[in-house]
């Protein structure tokens, strides 16, 4: 369950999750089966940031659909542009210009939008502009020793404002029906099934990539001041370290994760909406992390697919009951599992495999259980 | 706007201010029985909008129960209907805590997650119950329409009966809290809980009747908006986010900064819609006040507490 | 795509005849109009693989069963299966039982394109009948395009799209819109306009056609326009605008739970309704009148293409049929009668088009005639759009609409208005 376990099932772990995921899965799922999967894994993102800010740092952000949001749409906004030529929007008053800025009497393109031209510029802008706008927050906040509920409470209100302004100003950001109708990346048709397939595979290696930064953190020195950050405060402030700047960068890291997430989500699912960044989804990728297992980077992975791949399987065969039984996943796992299926894993399965994988363990204990910080000052 | 006459602009201000004020009794109402479950147990009970339609639902009950067997007693169903409410909100809020709450109480942040599973749980049977499709709770004719105060100027009957419950309902917490044996014990709890066990009170029954106040308060309220809102099984989520800032943004342990957050919010945003496009009014207000919770985490008001 | 159940081969020689044999018993033949399309072969009427058998054929159905928008889109959701039923009972489509394909699209739009991508690709469903909001709609449009599917839309929207894979059973905005106009400032000698609505792309892109029509037809005035976000409960502070401005008409284009507070509230400040001020909305039917309460909305005008109170002999059957299937006390609005007409326009572009695929559906639907649509006769546009009357209603306490004006002809539906863009 921590990161501070045997190197040999920690390994093993990382080894199976990436045969499924390149070998087992394409094998067996058809093109629209791994595009859902597919689909399932930009929240899987969206996870490891929040295993770093939440599981580790404590700090529980049920914004992370803010950011998600912004990578998704600065994707969009590059893939819209490149659909937008001239020549394909010839029938609107002001050819050349995403559609929707003509239904709403834009004659150019705003400013803001011009740097999406590059493609280079939109990639790096994935994970920096949510970093950015989270260290903005996160600095204000932290600061000022804002924490536990607050801060929970604070990203979710600046949620409904994000909502509510992209909603709102429909001009430039195509209101509640989103970016749709994206074509092509530099020219490479993305709707096509072959390329779903290939977007599939990168996005699985960038996830692996993604994990691999994040265990790095996690393993190193930074790692375990974030630990004691969650589990005492002040002590670690005490000891003379800069909490509010360890934790902000905890956040900003969970916010860069998101973005990139966001921008696999657009290119996955060939849109981007509003809808995805409200204040409901917000909290079902927080619930994708804590099925995982909040401390554990492959637990969240197989949190984010479980998750969603029961919300498939239930609203396809019993509508109704979706609710009933995500409502129950969140109180069960909260009362019963807070640790996930990794923390399964790690109580029942690995004492028994443990002693066969390695049989010299050498096995530092370090208090990373659940244990919440104190409650909120 | 300045080619109306000075009369006309001061009842356009006087109607302004009171549609201001109605709008504070609102926030008060929604944000009371979260404040008091905020303040007592640093809970942020998200199944709280639920428990406010809750309130809706069995109202809707009662009127239709009035008019099949007690048509005479129409009228009243209303006052009758808060009552139930109160029960029906109440009684589940103590089963909840009981089931869920009391074992999460180390665990402020999963709280939030396993009351949001509620909120969750709770919708689907009010669809499964109650249909997909807002049900219209019809008022009593006396809470319909408005009185004339001048010729220009009129007050709408449902506002100033929402404004005299709040206030009935915030005195009522307020003597409980601070007039009674059991709100002397819930301050202790607050002030410091070990404490408060080792001297005899039982703090486990303290909890758990303030979460069913808490939840009972928000019934009484879920009651009250059928008059101005609308009542199906989402409806609660619209009240989330204003909720959670007004109680957040008054500081928790404190009903008095509930009361004065709510003011602060409701005026600002009352004013800001009266100037701008009701959408902008709204962002600008949550800005507002998210920007001062960055100035001020701690809220409008603190209780100085000894840890 | 070749399944190899399609292939005319396997197809029993002996239950063909059955069915042959079935069509020339007159007493059957009542049951079904025209049994005599049940000779054509599946390989013929069915090139592109689609979910069709001889018995059967296979649509799908996508709406919002859980989520905010669930309490719209419950009535389409009936009005397409009592549809469905109704041509099963009268011999099914080219001699097939339709069967159908349910699909959440949970109020969330990359759901709506993932089902949606699911009911074409995995179910190879022969139409689909669904979406509601502008947005589920937009986010399975390029889908349908891609995989080449058919989905019969229902609701009133914006227009400015026309696509080769939708049917609008739905007017579009100028549609709907216009006549209203023209009525109100014809009959009611309105000069003033006061609009207002919620804030996403329909209320926005239909306020901004009333305002040129208003201003450059009508040669009036619109004297304030307001959005709310989706979900404001609190309308008092706009209700004073209005009080203060004094407008003839209030315009107003409110949704979902906004609208019984927005109504609630205006009732409670005292405007009248009934004697004293005028307001036209479209986008109060009567689903919406039951969330809000007669009480509140009576005396409002309407302006859209059918009301439950219709009179005329197919509106009656219609509305005896839906109530005998989802209950007595059921109401019916513009959108679910939109719904309806999805799958009869279906069966009757199949069977005009002979064929189940796609191309020939899309190529003969211009000009599809359904005589037996609850709000009378409508007809398929080249541009996919439906010809259609369009009315004004007034409310009633009960939570149903007066009929009070509908236009004479036929209105051309016209998504892409110049002059009004």
């Amino acid at each position: 369950m921590s990161l501070i376990k045997s190197r040999g099932t920690e390994l093993l772990g990382y080894l199976l999750l990436a045969v499924v995921l390149l070998v087992v899965l394409p094998l067996l799922l058809d093109n629209f089966r791994l595009n859902l999967i597919g689909k399932y894994l930009t929240f899987a993102f969206v996870v490891i940031g929040l295993v770093i800010s939440w599981g580790y740092t404590g700090v529980l952000s049920l914004g992370q659909g803010l950011f998600f949001g912004l990578g998704g749409y600065i994707m969009a906004m590059f893939l819209k542009l490149e659909a937008s030529t001239p020549e394909a929007t010839a029938i609107q008053s002001t050819p050349g210009i995403p559609d929707f800025m003509d239904w709403n009497q834009l004659t150019a393109l705003p400013w803001f939008w011009e740097p999406s031209h590059s493609f280079i510029f939109t990639v790096f802008a994935i994970v920096l502009v949510p970093s950015a706008l989270a260290y903005v927050i996160g600095a204000a906040m932290f600061k000022r020793r804002v924490g536990g509920v607050y801060f929970a409470i604070i990203t979710q209100a600046l949620v409904a404002v994000a909502t509510i302004l992209i909603i709102g100003q429909q001009g430039y950001t195509g209101g509640v029906n989103g970016i749709t109708d994206l074509r092509t990346l530099m020219g490479w048709d993305i709707r096509t099934d072959s390329a779903k397939t290939i977007l599939y595979f990168i996005e699985v290696v960038l996830l692996f990539g993604c994990m691999a930064v994040a265990r790095l953190m996690l393993g190193s020195k930074l790692g375990r001041i974030l630990v004691a950050i969650r589990d005492k405060e002040e002590r670690v402030r005490f000891s003379g370290y800069d909490v509010a700047n360890f934790k902000t960068f905890a956040f900003c890291a969970a916010a860069g994760f998101a973005g990139i997430g966001g921008g696999m989500f657009t290119l996955q699912v060939g849109f981007m909406s509003p809808s995805i960044i409200g204040i409901v989804p917000s909290i079902e990728m927080v619930i994708f992390c804590a099925v995982g297992g909040r401390l554990s980077l492959i637990g969240g992975v197989l949190g984010a697919l479980l998750v969603n791949a029961a919300k498939t399987g239930f609203s396809e065969e019993f509508p109704e009951l979706w609710l009933l039984g995500l409502g129950g996943l969140f109180i069960g796992v909260v009362l019963f599992f807070p640790r996930g299926v990794a923390g399964l894993y790690a109580d029942h399965v690995e004492p028994r495999l443990g002693p066969w994988l390695n049989r010299a363990r050498l096995r530092t204990k370090l208090p990373v259980g659940p244990a919440e910080p104190t409650p909120a000052e | 706007m300045f080619d109306y006459s000075l009369g006309e602009l001061g009842s356009i201000l006087a109607m302004q201010a009171f549609a201001g004020l109605i709008l504070f009794s609102v926030f008060v109402l929604m944000a009371l029985g979260l404040a008091i479950i905020f303040g007592q147990m640093g809970v942020i009970n998200m199944a709280h909008g639920e428990f406010l339609i809750l309130g809706a639902y069995v109202t809707y009950i009662t009127q239709h129960l009035f008019s099949d067997y007690l048509p005479w007693a129409q009228p009243a169903y209303f006052l009758v209907a808060m009552v139930f409410a109160f029960v029906v909100s109440g009684a589940l809020g103590l089963i909840v805590e009981w089931l869920l709450i009391r074992h999460l109480y180390s665990r402020p942040l999963d709280t939030l997650l396993a009351t949001w599973g509620l909120s969750l749980i709770m919708q689907q049977v009010f669809r499964s119950v109650f249909g997909a499709r807002e049900v219209g709770v019809e008022l009593p004719d006396w809470l319909m329409g408005s009185l004339a105060v001048t010729d220009t100027i009129e007050v709408q009957i449902n506002g100033l009966f929402v404004m005299g419950l709040t206030l009935l309902i915030t005195a009522a917490v307020l003597v409980l809290l601070f007039r009674s044996r059991w709100g002397l014990q819930v301050r202790a709890v607050t002030a410091n809980r070990v404490m408060a066990g080792a001297v005899g009170i039982d703090t486990r029954r303290v909890d758990r009747l303030t979460f069913g106040l808490g939840c009972g308060v928000a019934g009484i309220a879920g009651s009250a908006f059928t008059m101005i809102g609308s009542t199906g099984p989402t409806s609660g989520q619209l009240y989330i986010v204003d909720t959670f800032l007004v109680v957040v943004f008054g500081g928790a342990q404190s009903l008095f900064g509930t009361v004065a957050s709510a003011l602060t919010i409701s005026q600002s945003q009352s004013a800001l819609e009266f100037f701008l496009s009701g959408s902008m009014a709204k962002v600008i207000t949550l800005l507002i006040v998210i920007g001062i919770l960055m100035l001020r985490p701690q809220g409008l008001f603190v209780l100085k507490l000894r840890r | 795509m070749s399944q190899d159940k399609f292939k005319p081969e396997l197809v029993s020689p002996f239950r063909r005849k059955l069915l042959m044999g079935a069509a020339a018993l007159p007493a059957l033949a009542l049951l079904g109009p025209r049994p005599s399309f049940a000779q054509a072969a599946t390989a013929a009427v069915n090139t592109t693989g689609l979910a069709v058998t001889d018995s059967t054929v296979t649509v799908g159905i996508l709406h919002s069963v859980t989520g905010t928008m669930a309490i719209s889109e419950t009535g389409s959701v009936q009005a397409e299966k009592l549809a469905i039923s109704q041509i099963n009972a009268a011999g099914g489509v080219l001699g097939r039982k339709i069967e159908f394909i349910q699909e959440d699209g949970a109020s969330d739009w990359p759901t709506f394109a993932e089902k949606a991508k699911k009911l074409l690709v995995q179910d190879k469903t022969a139409a689909v009948f669904g979406c509601w909001t502008s947005a589920s709609r937009k986010a399975v449009l390029p889908v349908f395009e891609q995989y080449n599917g058919m989905l019969y839309y229902p609701t009133f929207y914006e227009g400015l799209e026309q696509s080769k894979n939708v049917i609008y059973t739905g007017q579009e905005a100028t549609q709907q819109i216009i006549a209203g106009l023209d009525w109100v400032a014809k009959e009611k000698g309105a000069k003033t306009f006061y609009l207002l609505g919620s804030d996403y792309i329909w209320p926005r892109t239909s306020n901004k056609i009333a305002r040129k029509h208003i201003e450059n037809h009508l040669n009036l005035e619109v004297v304030g326009e307001e959005y709310f976000p989706l979900g404001h409960t609190q309308f008092n502070s706009a209700i004073n605008k209005i009080k203060l401005k004094k407008p003839d008409v209030i315009y107003a284009i409110i949704v979902g739970g906004s609208n019984v507070a927005f109504y609630k509230q205006l009732k409670a400040a005292g405007f009248d309704l009934e004697n004293k001020q005028t307001l036209l909305t479209i986008s109060v039917t009567e689903d919406e009148i039951r969330g809000i309460g007669g009480e509140n909305i009576v005396g409002a005008y309407a302006c859209m293409k059918y009301f439950q109170s219709l009179d005329n002999p197919n509106n009656a059957a219609f509305v005896k049929a839906f109530k005998d299937m989802w209950g007595q006390d059921i109401v019916i609005g513009d959108v679910t009668q939109a719904a309806y007409l999805g799958p009869w326009l279906w069966k009757l572009t199949v069977e005009k088009a002979g064929s189940f695929d796609i191309d020939k559906i899309a190529a003969a639907s211009p000009g599809v005639e359904f005589t037996g649509a609850p709000e009378g006769y409508v007809r398929i546009h080249e541009n996919h759009h439906l010809w259609s009357k369009t009315r004004v209603g007034r409310a009633r306490t009960d939570g149903q609409y007066d009929l009070i004006y509908e236009t004479a002809d036929l209105v051309e539906p016209n998504p892409f208005p110049k002059g009004y863009q």
